[in-house]
């Protein structure tokens, strides 16, 4: 099949951003290219700072070999001069014809040149393109005075590059009264002029120039107030002019005052001719920003792939220094009182002057203009493109909060995921926040590669900024996360306030410490804590216990629970293999190993579990916490007993490090595992805390993962004895018991941590905060305060009865419960 | 059945449920959650199914309140989903909702309104 022709007329910001959008798109199409200047197109918007030393290289937007490895035939210094539409073909200066299925013209503007007599003269330029710059530069050796014509946003620019040029004798010529008109208020105006001024600019409003003086070249402006300003040369910025000249002669519908009339899906009166750009004309404005017009390139390419993404109107929110001084309007800076309330802030002793519109309830901001600092810039635009509710009292925007706890930086953390913070990229806020957790990006470089955010008019660069300091900071350590609405407290403050005022009980902790009446979220995070420091029988408090800690035992499809006994290093004899059989036939239960080396005993009702934990209690059994946050298993590989590779005796040393932790509450489940060797049988590295024999001794790894989120453990100590060995083990799990957040597990704790493993090492072998002798001592007690749960609950005939489903009827089980058989064993039904 | 007047039934005594947390009680064919807030010192009950996953186990979520106006909930222990203990309505899934009921307390008895 032959791959329908696009023809893109022009080669400027946003005739490349179609071209990539597109070929990022679909690889359906031929793809033609003209382009009138003799270079690929370059990022315009930061077109001055060629003047500081960047090179038509470096503004360049991508590569000639760009476009040949994408198959797009480029022909530059080649403008398009004629269209015709009935035979949909192109002619260009060089004389190429070309038919077309789809057209897209990108044609940009041109300068205004205003008809002046003189204007012809040497010594005139405008400010557009390379050319013109170079022009310019090469001009300016010779110039002393120089004048820019026009007082609005590209003539303050091209003032600003007059004076880098050494013209020290600037002037800008306004035929308005003021500066800006089009983007800031005349207070704004008046702020920005004074601080130009102080900054050695001369300016000059409501003068209209009547001719340019001077023989052949221009040597002076002669105003309409016969007033005469002697220059040396002088730059055109009266504004810009869509090129719309090709089109017109085509027939295509044009605006009165130039620009090609699009549509919103960018169609032009041809439905075949797209216009996109400065050229393009769109509900009877002209968009001079690069944002809309990538904007418009995206609607284009999704028009021509089958999509139906619509144009509708765009911000057109701007922030720029002008020869150093911020000038920002965002949002609907005009609106005046009784339509909205103005909030003003001046400061003519630093230059400084804000604005804020927000609406007569004060709920919403609606605009506004920022002179001199505009630093809340981008807060600012995004509180009012994602209608966020102001604070009670919003001047605190503009003026920072004086005395309050708020931080600028928290503003942005709390914009919708989905808010646009990139608006050239259309790159919002779940993307950069999730970059930074999930790639680990951290600088602003990183981020550009990653997401482009950042690449366009590089507007956003300081929002991106705060974005990645935010998120990093929300992830780390430090950063204070709040346990939940019931609690102002992290875990870790928490845990210290109960140790501190020996709270013991979920209800003393939430009337000292908390509000309301608490949640699922704290009752067992709390639960936690009490246990970790005190080590009490949990059921005694069991209403603040996840399910299956309340009833220890894991709740299960149907409803039913299983049932786990520890089997410590996965060492079991054949008698109590014979125990667990019987049990498990007495009670109808379904057994299967596990992957921590036990066995699970599965679909046990609720009313059964005390009987069947007496039996396996008899039998020598203990409770195996499988149900708990707490210390699951230590798996172990046979070792030097039995392998032939063994360097020393796993299971043993297994064995002693479970029975020590066991039954010992954390902010999540922990896992260890001993191996004999390097060979790893017993995947130690995938533990919370793994342990591999070494000719010398043992290594020591710590923070590995299974489940969801794999990660091998790190290695923290190497050829250590066993006594070291199980003091930094103290150490380690006192730590993370003491700091993590709730439901963390040590790999999560430690990608959080500040300084991470070189900063834990530290702290757990080198004493540097010098807690190492009260972990240990903290730890020896819960090692000294161990019990077995289960044994408690059946020698207690209160604790007992509650292991019943009905209250009011003991013996009954819950008749939902339904098994079905599967190979000989029974599954759930539900 | 035990009935106060009319429609109240007994279902259980005060001491069978724990504070601050639930039971379920059987009232003819039907599993009805108990929750004794004594936190707040009130009662409540809704039915036991949670209606999320089909799930006969409501009575042994943790209770607890949420928001300004400290709404009493409880939170299934399955997949955590929420359900105002006042009006049944799930706080976490709209969709989902489930049958409350009254509750009295005398004598040390528990009288549910079916
Ligand atoms: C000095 C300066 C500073 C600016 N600062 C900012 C800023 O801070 N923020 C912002 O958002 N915007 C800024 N802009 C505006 C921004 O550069 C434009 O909005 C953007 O370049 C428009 O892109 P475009 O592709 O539509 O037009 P252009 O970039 O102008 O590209 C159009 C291209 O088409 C070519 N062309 C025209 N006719 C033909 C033809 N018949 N055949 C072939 N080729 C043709 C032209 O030569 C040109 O190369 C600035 C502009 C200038 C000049
Ligand atoms: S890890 Fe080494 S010692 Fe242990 S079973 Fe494997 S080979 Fe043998
Ligand atoms: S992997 Fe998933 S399905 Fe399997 S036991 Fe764990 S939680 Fe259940
Ligand atoms: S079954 Fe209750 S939340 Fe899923």
């Amino acid at each position: 099949m032959i791959k329908p022709t696009i023809i893109v007329v022009g080669n400027g910001m946003v005739g490349y951003k179609f071209c990539e959008k597109l070929v990022s798109k679909s690889s359906g199409f031929n793809i033609i290219v003209f382009g009138e200047e003799p270079r690929q197109a370059y990022d315009r918007v930061h077109l001055s700072e060629y003047f500081n030393g960047k090179t038509a290289a470096d503004l360049s937007m991508s590569t000639r070999s760009w476009y040949d490895k994408q198959g797009i035939m480029l022909h530059l210094g080649d403008p398009i001069q004629e269209i015709n539409r009935t035979t949909k073909t192109v002619h260009s200066l060089l004389g190429i014809t070309i038919q077309y299925d789809y057209l897209v013209l990108a044609t940009g503007s041109s300068a205004f040149v205003p008809d002046i007599p003189g204007i012809e003269k040497d010594g005139v330029f405008v400010y557009r393109t390379i050319e013109d710059l170079e022009l310019i530069k090469a001009y300016a050796t010779n110039a002393k005075t120089g004048a820019v014509m026009g007082g609005g946003l590209l003539g303050l620019e091209a003032a600003k590059a007059l004076i880098d040029l050494g013209i020290e004798d600037t002037h800008v010529i306004e035929f308005a009264p003021r500066l800006m008109p089009r983007q800031i208020d005349s207070a704004g105006s008046a702020m920005l002029q004074s601080k130009l001024k102080e900054l050695g600019l001369n300016i000059h409003l409501n003068k209209s120039t009547s001719y340019i003086g001077g023989n052949h070249k221009a040597e002076a402006l002669h105003f309409n107030d016969e007033s005469v300003l002697p220059i040396d040369m002088l730059v055109i910025s009266a504004g810009i002019r869509p090129r719309d000249e090709v089109a017109k002669l085509a027939g295509l519908q044009v605006g009165t005052r130039g620009g090609i009339v699009v549509n919103d899906k960018m169609q032009t009166s041809d439905e075949c001719i797209f216009a996109i750009g400065e050229c393009a004309l769109y509900d009877g404005m002209i968009y001079g920003l690069v944002a809309p017009g990538y904007e418009m390139a995206d609607i284009a390419v999704s028009q021509l792939t089958g999509g139906s993404k619509l144009f509708y109107s765009y911000d057109m929110s701007t922030k720029l220094k002008l020869i150093g001084v911020d000038v920002a309007s965002f949002g609907d800076a005009f609106v005046t009182e009784p339509d909205c309330r103005t909030i003003v802030f001046e400061d003519t002793h630093k230059g400084i002057y804000k604005r804020i519109n927000i609406t007569t309830d004060g709920k919403y901001l609606l605009g506004g203009i920022l002179i001199g600092d505009a630093d809340a810039y981008n807060i600012l635009l995004q509180t009012v493109n994602n209608k966020l509710v102001l604070p009670p009292n919003p001047e605190d925007l503009i003026l920072g909060s004086r005395g309050g706890l708020e931080t600028e930086g928290a503003g942005i953390m709390n914009l919708p995921d989905d808010a646009l913070i990139c608006s050239c990229e259309a790159v919002d806020k779940a993307a950069i926040c999730s970059s930074v957790t999930n790639l680990g990006i951290t600088d602003i470089d990183g981020m550009k590669k990653c997401t482009r955010a950042g690449t366009g008019c590089g507007g956003c660069v300081p929002l991106v900024k705060d974005l990645i300091a935010g998120t990093m900071k929300a992830n780390g350590q430090y950063v204070k996360n709040v346990l939940c609405e019931h609690f102002d407290y992290s875990r870790q403050e928490l845990f210290d306030l109960v140790k501190i005022n020996n709270l013991k009980n979920y209800d003393l902790v939430l009337d000292h410490f908390g509000k309301g009446d608490g949640c699922e979220t704290c009752k067992p995070a709390v639960a936690s804590i009490l246990s970790s420091l005190w080590n009490d029988v949990i059921v005694k408090q069991d209403t603040i216990q996840d399910s299956n800690d309340r009833f220890l035992a894991n709740i299960q499809k149907g409803g039913t629970y299983s049932v786990v006994p520890r089997i410590p290093g996965g060492e079991i004899t054949p008698d109590k293999l014979i125990v667990l059989g019987q049990v498990a036939k007495q009670y109808g239960l379904y057994t299967k190993i596990t992957g921590g080396q036990r066995i699970d005993l599965f679909g046990a009702h609720l009313n059964d579990l005390p009987a069947i934990w007496e039996e396996l209690i008899d039998a020598g059994f203990e409770s195996g916490h499988a149900y708990g946050k707490a210390l699951r298993t230590v798996k172990s590989c046979v070792g030097s007993t039995w392998c032939r590779f063994g360097l020393h005796d796993s299971v043993s040393f297994a064995i002693e490090i479970e029975d020590r932790y066991k039954g010992i509450r954390a902010p999540h489940k922990l896992k260890g595992g001993v191996s004999g060797c390097i060979r790893e049988c017993a995947e130690a590295k995938s533990k919370d805390f793994g342990v591999i024999a070494t000719e010398k001794g043992w290594n020591l790894y710590v923070c590995g993962n299974g489940g969801s989120k794999p990660q091998h453990a790190e290695l923290f100590a190497t050829d250590i004895d066993k006594e070291t060995l199980v003091k930094y083990l103290d150490r380690f799990l006192m730590f993370y018991i003491k700091t993590a957040e709730p439901l963390s597990r040590t790999a999560t704790w430690l990608n959080k941590m500040d300084g991470g493993l070189a900063y834990l090492k530290n702290v757990v072998i080198n004493d540097s905060l010098g807690i190492c002798a009260q972990l240990e001592e903290e730890m020896q007690a819960l090692v000294n305060t161990y019990h077995c749960e289960w044994k408690e609950v059946i020698e207690d005939p209160a604790l007992r009865k509650r292991f019943t489903h009905f209250v009011n009827a003991p013996r009954e089980k819950d008749p939902t419960v339904q098994f079905e058989p599967m190979r000989e064993q029974v599954k759930a039904k539900w | 059945m035990e009935t106060l007047i009319d429609n109240w039934v007994l279902a259980c005594l005060v001491d069978d449920v724990p504070e601050n947390g639930g039971a379920c009680v059987k009232l003819g064919d039907e599993q009805i959650a108990v929750f004794n807030f004594t936190r707040r010192g009130e009662w409540f009950a809704t039915q036991n199914l949670c209606p999320h996953k089909q799930q006969m186990v409501l009575s042994r979520g943790m209770i607890g309140s949420t928001g300004e106006s400290c709404e009493p909930k409880v939170a299934c222990p399955f997949h955590k989903n929420t359900f105002s203990l006042l009006s049944g309505q799930c706080l976490t899934n709209e969709e989902l909702s489930i049958k409350t009921y009254g509750v009295r307390i005398e004598d040390g008895k528990v009288f549910i309104s079916l």
